[in-house]
């Protein structure tokens, strides 16, 4: 197919990989789309287990800037983060075309600081996540057999404050997972900072490696542009 | 004595066309988001605003795949092996959604 076998492998493995992704966003699809939807005005919002969230409403803190409503614009700047990584890498593959080596080095330690920068992020947006909003919400829930309502603040994989439970469920299982995606690709990417350092793809002649890794790299990008739609704004 | 010989490496100049180019996706690429962050506000929830979501959302799909993997300059046989299987997704897509809504009516 004119591409070498380490790059046509690594796009079939892509392949098979966007497979495991979409069968995530189109299970959350099919079980947003069986829940009720929010009717009334975005202003009048309250956190419900009646129906599904809208998530500028659960996705609105900012490091910081504690109490301040800013709808979506964390996630924007991780959007942002994950873009420029994205292009610093493949000016790490266009170095590595012209054997220059400092150049590659330098790429190559952007593109790692903005995997490491959106590791970081997501971090942060768990932890708010988990921990929850200032006011609980009345969760309905069984104590011993017992049916109960309780306030709940935060969420975690068996109750949660923003809505039906499978949001939440849904929220740790698909950027968890694509979070882990990304903590691969750091790893990757520091080992081909590691051997473009030391010499290895000079004394190769080639930097192949780089593109490789960088295919990878883009498709992880490819993966938030989906998530970041069908999650955060749809 | 052992002597390792230095490998002879010429470095070329960078490609300034190419790398230009690359920017400019980069730069389309914060632009698409930037616009669906307008619409986002500004758009009440329905269909229409889901539809422009989705169709920016395969623009900018189509950039990173086609410029930053640089898939459009491979061959055609690659190009069609990676899209063609892709078309089982969206019959996934219609189908758990149709299934999802039909769900919503028994249950709801």
């Amino acid at each position: 197919m004119g591409a070498s076998y380490g790059k046509l492998m690594m796009w079939f493995f892509l392949l098979s990989d966007a497979f495991t992704f979409s069968s995530l966003l189109v299970t959350y699809g099919l079980i947003r789309s069986a829940h009720p939807a929010y009717s009334g005005t975005v202003d009048a919002f309250t956190f419900s287990t009646e129906y599904w969230p809208i998530p500028e409403k659960v996705f609105e803190a900012v490091p910081f800037l504690h109490g301040i409503e800013l709808p979506l614009v964390f996630v924007g700047i991780m959007t942002f983060v994950l873009i420029m990584s994205s292009v610093t890498m493949v000016l790490a593959v266009e170095a590595g075309h012209r054997m220059d080596k400092k150049a590659v080095e330098k790429w190559m330690l952007w593109t790692l600081l903005g995997g490491i920068t959106f590791l970081s992020c997501q971090a942060w947006e768990w932890t708010h996540f988990i921990v929850g909003t200032d006011t609980p919400t009345l969760v309905k829930d069984f104590v011993n057999g017992v049916a109960v309502t309780k306030p709940v603040t935060g969420a975690n994989l068996s109750i949660n404050q923003y809505g039906p439970q499978a949001f939440a469920d849904f929220f740790f299982f698909i950027t968890g997972f694509h979070g882990f995606h990304v903590f691969s690709g750091v790893l990757l990417n520091f080992l081909i900072f590691y051997n473009t350092f030391t010499g290895v793809y000079e004394r190769r002649g080639s930097y192949e490696m780089v593109e490789k890794v960088g295919l990878y790299w883009h498709f992880v990008d490819l993966v938030w542009v989906f998530v970041f739609t069908f999650f955060y704004l749809v | 004595m052992a002597h390792i010989q230095e490998p002879q490496v010429t470095v070329l100049p960078p490609n300034k066309e190419k790398i230009k180019k690359l920017w400019r996706v980069a730069g389309i690429l914060g632009i698409i988001t930037a616009f669906e962050f307008l619409i986002a506000f500004t758009m009440a929830h329905g269909p229409l605003k889901t539809s422009i979501f989705v169709g920016m959302t395969i623009i900018k799909a189509a950039y990173i795949v086609g410029e930053f993997m640089h898939l459009r300059y491979e061959s055609k046989v690659l190009l069609w092996a990676i899209l063609i299987p892709l078309i089982f997704v969206v019959w996934m897509l219609v189908a758990f959604i149709y299934e999802g809504m039909k769900l919503s009516i028994i249950n709801f």
